[in-house]
Parts: structure tokens; sequence; C-alpha cells
């Protein structure tokens, strides 16, 4: 298969992510400049973490506004699969492909830690080789990654399954304690409703090699690989 | 023209910024201080549209651009005439 | 007219002025006095402190570059060079801390980048007077946030690096910044201005007023008035930066480049000169074409502004049209400003007239160099240790302060704030001895670390310069890494005082004993004067930053201990050394010398052994005893250890336990180590002379110490673990 990495103007994750698919996963992987209209025949879009556009204005708001930005969403529209990490989740949010919006940690400070996550659903394609309730550790590092949304979309994200990781402690037990950041329902992940655009606050591709003391976030990569050849 | 926009959070989101800036008031005595709220700024220099084309554009960009809709509202003024 | 005010304003002499009259025979006019205020100030031209630097080891069979250029380069192998360095950035982080530390972050960085290497690693030495007080609070604050704003933004992991407190950086904050970047050896870029009539490029940011006298103002002392002088500080754009990296490597590695430097602390002039001096060339510039940000900058703004993010760049005739085109990809000016001449002067060019027309050398290399005063201080603060205050009554207690204090306490609040792990090759986790990054498609790590001690080089300079590097070196050496390489940045009072530079000269000679019993050589660093507030001066503080490497990463080792029942041993020897410790400063507000003593050969004898165990995997952790002692190290092995397993120590020294508990001698390491090996360990070091024995058990829930049979110190590790990690947090609550 074949990964498309997004390159905006401040993107920092980019030349990682490239990493795990191409050296640690062994895929074909493709970097996508943001100003070009071309996505090169790619089976998964990735918009990598960073700070695009130096979080200028918000998070993503600059970013959405990339050439690139226009074939994204009508990939997307047409079933392709999106994944985001940390700032490309914010562009997604941004864009409007995902519901809600991020607001600053609730400590007001950036943080940059290991983090436990819950799995809440694997029928997913980016979750497809996890289990429902395996606790991922993973890192985080960003400054707004507080998730919001109103009650309605809230209720409708929990009705439909669509909240994929949440935080958590060691044992999988969600609450404030374990709530890093502040989100709204410990919210760490989230897809659309067909189920093809995702994104997510922790960097799986920080926790993909042994060496780095955690290989949990394969799965997230193993599974898009997985679903794309079933 | 010369307009300013103010962008501040939505009054049921919680402004973690704006509840420090008051927490830190009232340690320093401000005590009579009841609320805070932390927004962002934008002065804009235009030329070349009319009045009416003003009054479309800025709520335009500040829809679009300044703001996110979902967590944040605007007002504007206009600094000159 | 040129007066002896508007010379004070320029931090020159009289003498220097009637030097720079005959230089370019004739009076110079204000924007060429401004040019010459810059360069000839302390941070440009190390007038005070060459005489002494030139003592310092900077060849070894490794470095392909030493001192002299943007920064240092030593050969790793594997066809890979790293390029390193460190750099103050104290005087700004005081006026304003957060863009002072930031612009600290950027400066170094573009130190990295302009010789074509992509930059993996920040580290950063920060020293802040005690946190009872709110401006040290805030300052610290300001400062983490700083460094984290723009490091985090361009994609720089900040992997490690050291916090101290003390009262004497109160209002001398003192704020040390290390960068390391990778290159193929092949494709490194210097600072020179090589081929007559090739073009030069004005590439980044665009000049505005800033900073003008950023360099002069590092080179005075802080009086009353310096929270005034925020219009001086620069403001940084980490985002403008980032473009620039990304621009600037790839006009590099296309080769399209013959020249480069940043436009740092003194600008435009630095720049300009600098390059030129190095082709032995002229260069000429025409200031109508350098990209503004603000209207009506005369002559003299323009060419001592310090706005950030900015760099030069001589290419040829037929690469401008490329240069260009990669510069627009990242939407960023690349601008023709003038070419490369003959005759090594600098022509500057405005509105149509010559306003300056000074020769190169005499900028660059003419300054004067002075020989200061120097005078060893009447009184060092040396006392008998007979006068030592009572025992404490409760061991425990004493480490259970220790631990809370916030020099040895955790700091997680700190480096959370900093992206430590983006680019992916962090292999350990910040808080450990030294931090190790893999070299993704090699086996091959690198180890840095930074370390610096105040206190010792206060009391005994000469004996705490050797100290920096030794304890920086066992720092690699705990890990498994063989040093390679050492930046120094040496932080300083007055040096027109005469005890100041009696102090720099003692631990420059300090340094350079030890660089040359280690067999490392100095690479570059960064002498920082001046840090004086109201005439209180800091204590001198040299702080070493070594690179090291590790051929097979598989084999590096961390300070936590790793399984119950491990044997736990010690390297080296116990003395009766209390003098200079952390335990006497904050157990009984003492600052008494003399600091331990150290033997170099000693020294590199044990970090040799260390490195040949940790090649044959005999030992689980490895921890060098620094501030705090046996006891604070023994515990900072548990706190960092797999399940926090406690552990029992013996000891059996004849000596006052506060003494063996928190004293502070040098060239000892604590490791762990199975069953197996622990006798293969103690042969081993038998064979090379290096003092070793068992001294405890790891396991169990207790961190507990005997001596002479009595128990000195029992706590309960979950309970120590608390008070170490929630200090910082709970006193930088807001």
């Amino acid at each position: 298969m074949k990964f498309g990495i997004v390159v905006f103007p401040g993107s920092n994750c980019d030349r990682d992510t490239f990493h795990v698919c191409n050296h640690v996963l062994g895929h074909k992987t493709v970097y996508l400049w943001h100003k070009s209209h071309d996505l090169q025949d790619v089976d998964c879009v990735i918009l990598p973490g960073g700070f695009s556009y130096g979080d200028y204005l918000r998070p993503g708001a600059i970013g959405k506004f990339s050439p690139l930005m226009n074939e994204v969403g009508e990939y997307a529209d047409k079933g392709g699969l999106v994944l985001g990490i940390c700032n490309g989740f914010q562009v997604l949010l941004e864009l409007g492909l995902l519901p809600g919006a991020m607001l600053r940690n609730k400590n007001l400070k950036f943080l940059c830690q290991f983090v436990h996550l819950r799995l809440e659903d694997n029928k997913t394609a980016f979750t497809r080789k996890a289990k429902i309730g395996q606790i991922l550790r993973m890192p985080i590092a960003h400054f707004d990654g507080n998730y919001y949304a109103d009650p309605g979309i809230l209720d409708e994200l929990r009705k439909e399954n669509r909240v994929i990781l949440r935080y958590c402690d060691a044992n999988g037990l969600v609450s404030e304690d374990n709530n890093v950041n502040g989100s709204a329902e410990s919210i760490a992940g989230l897809i659309n409703k067909k189920g093809n655009v995702m994104g997510l606050m922790p960097h799986p591709e920080r926790c993909s090699e042994q060496i780095l003391s955690s290989e949990d976030g394969r799965v997230i990569f193993e599974s898009v690989i997985d679903f794309i050849h079933a | 023209m010369k307009v300013r926009i103010l962008v501040s959070f939505k009054e049921s989101v919680l402004d973690p910024q704006g509840q420090t800036v008051k927490h830190a008031l009232h340690t320093l005595g401000y005590d009579f201080i009841k609320n805070v709220r932390q927004g962002k700024l934008f002065e804009i220099d235009l030329d070349g549209i009319s009045e009416k084309e003003l009054e479309k554009i800025i709520p335009e960009i500040s829809d679009k651009v300044l703001t996110n809709p979902i967590i944040e509202k605007f007002t504007w003024e206009r600094l000159d005439g | 007219m040129i007066d002896k005010k508007l010379l004070d304003d320029h931090n020159l002499t009289h003498e220097e002025y009637d030097r720079i009259v005959e230089l370019i025979g004739r009076e110079p006019n204000l924007t060429e006095l401004g040019i010459f205020s810059l360069m000839w100030s302390e941070h440009c031209s190390y007038k005070s402190s060459k005489v002494h630097l030139q003592k310092l080891p900077v060849s070894g069979k490794n470095v392909i570059q030493g001192p002299g250029e943007n920064a240092g380069i030593i050969d790793i192998g594997d066809g890979l060079a790293a390029v390193f360095k460190i750099e103050s950035h104290n005087h700004p982080s005081y006026i304003e801390p957060y863009q002072g530390a930031a612009t600290g972050v950027g400066g170094i960085l573009r130190d990295i980048f302009t010789m074509g290497a992509r930059p993996i690693a920040l580290l950063d030495s920060l020293r802040f007077g005690p946190l009872d007080k709110a401006q040290n609070k805030s300052i610290m604050s300001g400062v983490v946030s700083g460094i984290s704003g723009y490091g985090n933004s361009m994609g720089i992991p900040t992997v490690g690096g050291e916090t101290c407190f003390h009262e004497c950086y109160s209002k001398n904050p003192l704020v040390n910044v290390f960068a390391l970047g990778l290159v193929e050896k092949d494709k490194i870029f210097y600072a020179k201005a090589e081929g007559i009539g090739n073009p030069v490029l004005y590439v980044g940011a665009k000049t505005g007023r800033d900073g003008i006298h950023g360099a002069t103002m590092a080179s005075a002392e802080f009086g009353k008035d310096s929270e005034a002088k925020r219009p001086n500080v620069q403001v940084g754009d980490p985002f403008r930066e980032k473009l620039l990296m990304e621009a600037c490597l790839e006009a590099t590695s296309k080769n399209l480049i013959i020249g480069i430097q940043d436009m740092g602390a003194a600008g435009l002039t630095c720049s300009t000169t600098e390059m030129a001096s190095k082709s032995g060339t002229g260069i000429e510039i025409n200031l109508d074409k350098v990209p503004q940000r603000e209207t009506g900058m005369t002559p003299y703004e323009i060419m001592l502004s310090e706005s950030q993010e900015r760099m030069l760049i001589i290419t040829g005739r037929d690469k401008v049209d490329d240069v260009q085109k990669i510069f627009a990809k990242w939407d960023l000016d690349a601008v023709i400003i003038g070419r490369v001449t003959e005759g090594s002067r600098l022509k500057v060019s405005f509105k149509g007239k010559i306003v300056v027309d000074i020769p190169v050398e005499a900028v660059v290399n003419l300054c004067p160099v002075y020989q200061r005063e120097i005078c060893r201080p009447a009184s060092l603060s040396m006392f008998p240790t007979d006068l030592l205050p009572d025992i404490p009554g409760d061991l425990s207690a004493s480490l259970l302060r220790l631990l809370s204090s916030p020099s040895l306490a955790d700091k997680e609040w700190i480096f959370r704030q900093y992206d430590h792990m983006v680019q992916i090759n962090t292999a350990f986790l910040p808080g450990m001895d030294a931090a190790l990054l893999r070299l993704k498609d090699t086996k091959i790590a690198l180890a840095l670390t930074l370390d610096g001690n105040g206190l010792y080089a206060q009391l005994d300079p000469r004996t705490g310069g050797k100290a920096a590097v030794a304890e920086a070196c066992r720092n690699l050496a705990c890990v498994g890494a063989l040093p390679m390489g050492v930046t120094n940045c040496l932080n300083f009072g007055n040096p027109e005082k005469p005890e100041t530079m009696w102090r720099f000269q003692e631990v420059v000679e300090g340094i350079s004993e030890a660089c040359r019993v280690f067999d490392i050589p100095v690479t570059g660093g960064n002498v920082s004067f001046y840090n004086e507030s109201e005439g209180k001066s800091i204590y001198p503080t040299p702080v070493l930053g070594v690179v090291g490497k590790i051929d097979d990463i598989n084999k590096a080792v961390d300070t936590g201990f790793k399984r119950e029942g491990d044997d736990i041993i010690l390297l080296g020897t116990n003395r009766d050394e209390a003098g200079a410790s952390l335990y006497l400063k904050l157990m009984h507000g003492l600052e008494f010398g003399p600091p331990p003593q150290i033997d170099l050969e000693k020294e590199k004898k044990l970090q040799k052994f260390l490195l040949e165990i940790i090649s044959l995997s005999w030992i689980r952790s490895a921890h060098d005893v620094s501030e705090g002692g046996l006891a604070v190290c023994l515990a900072e092995c548990c706190f960092s250890g797999k399940n926090r397993p406690g552990f029992s120590v013996t000891l059996e020294e004849n000596m006052r336990p506060d003494t063996l508990l928190f004293g502070e001698s040098q060239s000892r390491v604590v490791i762990s180590a199975g069953k197996k090996e622990v006798q293969k360990i103690i042969a081993l070091a038998k064979e090379r002379d290096i003092p070793c024995r068992v001294i405890g058990k790891t396991g169990g829930k207790r961190i507990l110490f005997k001596h002479n049979g009595k128990t000195v110190i029992d706590l309960d590790a979950g309970q120590a673990f608390s008070a170490w990690k929630t200090a910082l947090p709970k006193i930088m609550a807001p």
C-alpha cells in the first residue's frame, strides 16, 4: 500500500511519520506538499503533527486553507482514509471533517509525556487489529488538546461509538484525574460518521519501535495496512 | 478604512486563561473582579472597498478565518469615520 | 560629534576610540562607530578572555572544526558529523524571560543549521534565584515557556539539561542553550565570502529596530534601570525560523551555497565583516535593498539591528535563481543586497551615498586584546571541617528535605513543557545522567550532557573547572558513552574586576587540564561576562556540554534499579569531604570549602572501567554521585527504576554519618548488577585497580542506610518518591 504524508509549512512530525510508515513498516510512502493538488494515488492520507503555520491564529486554522485540503476533502467524501495526528487532528477539526474544537490544556501548559489510552472501538479501519478495552501507552505533545464539543455532538459521538480513544490510567480507568488535558469525556481520538476519517492527539509514530520504550502505536498503522490489503 | 475585531470565547465555553487571570488578580487583592474573559484583537486596514462591502466582508472573514465558530464569537467596530 | 557620552553609550573606551581612528585613518561616522562598538564588544571580540582561552586543547583526531566557526564539528563515524555549540542568553532572559530564552534557542539553532546540519537535540542549563521569591518563579516560568515555545514549534526536541538555584542568580539568571545537529561529512558549509563578484543574498525575516545594541547590552553590568531596557530585546518567530531552516537545508543539500552565516547578535554587521574576513575579501552592500519591516530606518539602525531569523548567503551568479526558487517555495524572501569585492573593505551605501567604508580586518581582528589585571581574592571561605555544625538527630528528615529542594527535586514540571520526543530518536527520557539519542539506520547512539557547579568554582575555581569536566564525562560514562568533544559556556561577573579575572583564569586552566587528561577537545563555546546586578556578581559558573558516542545502543544503561535482589556496588571511595556540599548549604545555611578534591588520573581510570563493564553488559544500572551525595544518588536510582524498588545499604567508613551520606566526594559511581556478574566485576576492578565493593541490595519498600551497625536513614520509598516528585509542582502552582 501507499501512505501519503501532508507537509504544511511548520509540520514537524512529517519526517517521523514517514520513517515509521516507510522504514519501520516497509510500505511505500510519499510526501504531499500542501501547495500541490495531487494526492498521488495514495491509500491513506496522514496529516502529521507539528505547528502548521506556527499555530498562529489557532492550531490548524491557517493550514485548512492550504490548496491540497480541497483534494483531501474530496478524497474523504469518496471514502478515502484520512488520519490526523495531533496538529493534523486540529486541522481536521478546523476543516470540519471531524466535529468539535480544541481548547488550551486545562493546566495552560504544553504537555509532553506518555499517557495511557483506552481503545473504545475496534470496528474501524484504524483500529481493527486492536482489542476493545486494550490499554495503549503513547506519548502526547501538545498545547491545545483539550477537546470541546457541545453536548449534542458529545451525545451523538457516544451513541454512534465514534469515540475511539480515551485518556485513562494504567488499568484503563477513565476519570478526571487521568484526563490530562481536560478533554470533554476524556476524548483523545474520534472518527467521522462514515468511519474513514480519524483524528487523535497522541502520537502513534513516536511509539512504533522498541527502542522508543513503547510499540503500542504500531497497531494504528497496522490496522490501516490490514484494512487496505483486506 | 480601519477596523477593530474582537474575538472571544462563547459564554458556554470554559476560558481557562481568563480564569487564571482572574485568580491572579484575586491573589493580588483585586477581589472585586467578578469575571475575566480573554480574547484576541485584530486591527485591520482596508482599501478599495465600499462601506456596503465592508459590512459584508468583516463578518465573512471573521466567521471563516478569524474565529472558530464552534468555540468563539466576535464583535467589530470602525476605528475611523 | 563623538564625545565621551557617545563613547560611553557604545561601551567604548577612549583608548579604543583612538585605535579606531588610527586604524581607519580618520574619525568614524556614527554608523561606523556603531559597527566597531558591536564587533569590539566583549560578546563578539572575546577581548578579555582570548588570552586565557588559548590554553584550551582544541584539536584531536575526531575534530573536523574547532573554535572560530558558527559551531564545532566532530566526526562520529558512518560518514556522519555532529555539529554542536552552547551559547548563553543570560541578559536578555532577565529583561524579558520568555523572549530572551526563546531567541536564545533560535540563535543557537541557526548556528547549527547554517553549517548544513539538521538540529536533532537541544539541552539547556538554567540557573535561577531561590523559588521562594515571586520574581524568580516568574523568571523561571517565562524562561521555560520561552524554550518550550520556540524549540517545540521548530520540532527540535529538548532532551536534557540541568536546573539549579542559588541567591547569586536572583537578578542574574543563567540561560545556557546547547544544540546539536547531524550532517554528512562531505556536506558541511562554512561562513565565507569567496569569489569576487559573487552576489550576497539576504534571506529570512525583514529588518526592524529590534535588539539594537543587544550585543553591547550583553557586555555591560545591569544597573537599576535595566528593567526599562526592554525595547532592546528581540522577539522570536519560531515559525519563520522553521521555514528558514528547511529552506537553508534544502539549499545546502543541493550544493547551491558558497558561504552562509546567520545574523544573530550584531546582525548585518557581524555577518558581512566576518564572512569577508575569513576569505580575505571585501564586501559591498546596498541598504536600500535590505527588506525592512519599519519605515524611516537609518543606516545605523539597519546595520545594528538584531532582528531574528535572518541569514546572509553567498552564492554563485548562476545559482541565484535556484536559491531564490527554494526560498520562494518556503514563502521567504531572498534578495541580492550586494556582492563580494576585492580589497577587503566593507562598503555600505544608502540612498546613493557611501555611508560606511572601513577595513574588514580592523573590525573583525584588530580589537585590542586585554590582559586584564588578576588578583586572588583575599578570602575564599575556607574553613577547617572541625567547625562543622552538629549532626542532625534525624537524617531521614534531612534526606527528605534534600530530595524536595528545587535543585534536587524531580524536574518533570520543566521537561514536560518541552517536546522531548519529536524526531523519534529519544532513547532515554529526560532525568537520566545523560540524554541518549539513537541515530536512525545505524547502531550508534549519541549521549549528551550539560554540567556545571557554581559553588565549587566560587570556593576553588580551578577544582571547579576540573570537576565540571570530570562530572560531565562521568555522566556519559554512566550510560556507556565515550566522550568525544566538549563545548563550554563560561558565565562570570565583570572582567574588569581583578578577582573575577583570577577566577576566570583558574577555571579555564582547570578545564584545560581536565580536557587534556581525558583527551577530549574543546570545539567551541561562549563566554558571558558582566553577569552582575547592582554590583553583585554571580558565582563563576562554567557549564560544560559534552558529546559522547556508543557504538551499540543496545548496551546503554540508565540510572534506575531494575530488579529486586540485585547487588548495589560502589565504585570509588567515600572520603571525609563535606565542603561545598548542597547538604551544608540547604540544611545548615553554610557555604564553605574546600570543594571535594579530584584526582583526574583516577577519574579517568574509573570511567574507562565503567565503559568496559557496560560494554560487557555486566551491569543493569549506573548513576554518578554528585550533588546531595551518596544518599541522594541511591534514592534517585530507586525513583527512576522499574517499579521503584527500595534498597538497603551498609556503610562502614569511620566518619560523620552526614558527611558520609551527603558529602560530594568525586569519582564515585553507584552501579547495580545480578549475582552472576558481581564476582566478575569485583575481580576485574581489582585487576584495574579501581575501588569497588558491594554496599547493599535492592528490594523491599524502604530506603535503608546503616552506618557502623546503626540505622541512620529509614524511609518509605513511596513517601520519599512522592516528596521528590511533587516538590516542584507544588512550588510552581499558580
